[in-house]
């Protein structure tokens, strides 16, 4: 297969094998608004995924809590740091267990629709990934609720 | 035990605590005293019965309440943030005991003040107190709470009532059978758990062939506010309503209970039968609240 040049980065945050067509939730997520070069690929060929994207974003170092919520969306997502061209850290994202003012509730009775309260959401044990509210208890697929942007 | 928020906080140890200690509070075995507490009994949402029943434990107990109802005359009305509603209650306060019918309030008020906090339902999600006294009327009756075949009848998609006690019986071993309209059918999230912990359980359209193999039924309201069409209403009601001719071959220790209040759903024929609870019922209620004030304020297991 031929090799896809991707420019590789200086200093920086990659975020590799994000779920194809999910790049753009995870920019959202992220909330992204910096002055540095982000490149953005999407639907590279991966032997993990078929298919994967990819972000990369330089001089900007993310640290894995920051970007563990990201795994909500993108399961099997890596984080890798860029220093001077080399990889120091290379991490797989965890789910987190527990989700604080992340996620929006879609329970338009639950107090966090109806009060300035921070949302917070446990991962439960299902499959396909859910998440329940802590205050309305209502379970909800990850697919179904909105990620919030802080 | 700090606060009293969901049926899902208690491990089975808790739950069977709290049976046997409303058990001694009933045989007067115990006979705890609240002397200079008292109970703030806040209700946003209108529920004559379990404000009757909370004040009445707290005052067996020699406790006090004071009552703030509705949100008129109050501060919310003038804008008021729920939480400062909540801390300002709390300076005169022992106990919190909460109505609302926002789903989540009553865990989030447990957050925000530091005295215990009850949940006396919260919207469509939670009535731990109810679910309590019902287990407690299940164990009086049945002497177990093991193994035990039970009919659940009429509303069983709002009813938050049912909710709590298919989840807190699904510890026991319990067989259900689920009879309500198409529309109000259990939820899917709640056979889903039952599903997972292996509990036998059947959706059927009528009680009646199975009065023969029932421990108990536990009979709900039907509101016509849920039918779109009151002719619906109408045309579904009178498959659920529990009468004397039903119970003919029952078992000896079959009985009925209903978390009231009652419209027609069992009709007033059935009050003078040995199988009717609901009375003695709502008297365990009151046992049990005041085995959980009790537990909450006096903090000795």
């Amino acid at each position: 297969m031929k090799q896809i040049k991707v420019n590789a980065i200086r200093n920086g945050t990659v975020i590799d094998h994000i779920n194809a067509g999910k790049v753009l939730k995870v920019v959202e997520i992220l909330d992204l608004h910096v002055p540095d070069v982000v490149m953005i690929g999407m639907n590279l060929p991966s032997n993990k995924l078929g298919k994967k994207d990819i972000l990369k974003i330089e001089n900007m170092e993310l640290s894995p809590e920051e970007v563990n919520s990201i795994a909500l969306v993108a399961p099997k997502a890596t984080l890798i740091i860029i220093q001077d061209f080399n990889v120091i850290k290379k991490v797989s994202l965890e789910m987190p267990k527990f989700i604080e003012n992340l996620i929006e509730c879609p329970n338009p009775k639950c107090i966090t629709s109806l009060e300035n309260i921070k949302s917070k959401f446990l991962l439960t044990d299902d499959i396909p990934a859910m998440v329940r509210c802590h205050y309305c208890e209502k379970k909800y697929l990850i697919e179904q609720v909105k990620i919030r942007i802080k | 035990m700090k606060n009293l928020i969901s049926m899902r906080d208690l491990s089975r140890g808790d739950i069977l605590y709290l049976l046997d200690l409303a058990k001694k509070i009933e045989t007067k075995e115990m006979k705890p005293d609240m002397n200079r507490k008292l109970a703030a009994l806040i209700f946003y949402e209108p529920s004559t019965r379990t404000h009757f029943s909370f004040a009445t434990a707290m005052k067996k107990l020699n406790g006090q309440t004071i009552t703030m109802r509705g949100t008129k005359s109050t501060s919310v009305q003038k804008g008021e943030s729920f939480a400062d509603t909540l801390q300002t209650i709390a300076q005169y306060a022992d106990l919190i005991v909460i109505r609302t019918g926002v789903e989540g309030s009553a865990r989030y008020a447990a957050e925000t003040v530091d005295i215990p906090v009850i949940n006396a339902g919260d919207g469509a999600n939670q009535h731990p107190t109810q679910a309590l006294l019902d287990l407690y009327s299940i164990l009086k009756t049945q002497n177990t709470l093991e193994n035990l075949t039970i009919g659940i009848v009429g509303d069983l998609k709002f009813g938050r009532t049912v909710h709590s006690l298919v989840q807190a019986l699904s510890d026991f071993n319990p067989k259900f059978y689920f009879a309500a309209p198409s529309h109000l059918k259990m939820p899917p999230y709640i056979l889903d758990d039952l599903r997972k912990k292996d509990i036998y359980f059947e959706e059927i359209k009528d009680v009646e062939p199975y009065m023969q193999e029932l421990d108990l039924m536990y009979v709900t309201r039907i509101q016509k506010e849920r039918f779109a069409d009151p002719e619906d209403y109408e045309k579904v009601k009178g498959s659920y309503i529990i009468n004397k001719s039903m119970l003919k071959q029952v078992k000896s220790n079959f009985k009925i209970l209903h978390p009231l209040p009652r419209i027609d759903e069992i009709a007033t024929e059935v009050d003078d039968t040995p199988y009717a609870y609901y009375f003695q019922q709502a008297r365990n209620g009151v046992f049990m609240r005041q085995a959980i004030i009790t537990t909450l304020l006096g903090g000795k297991e």
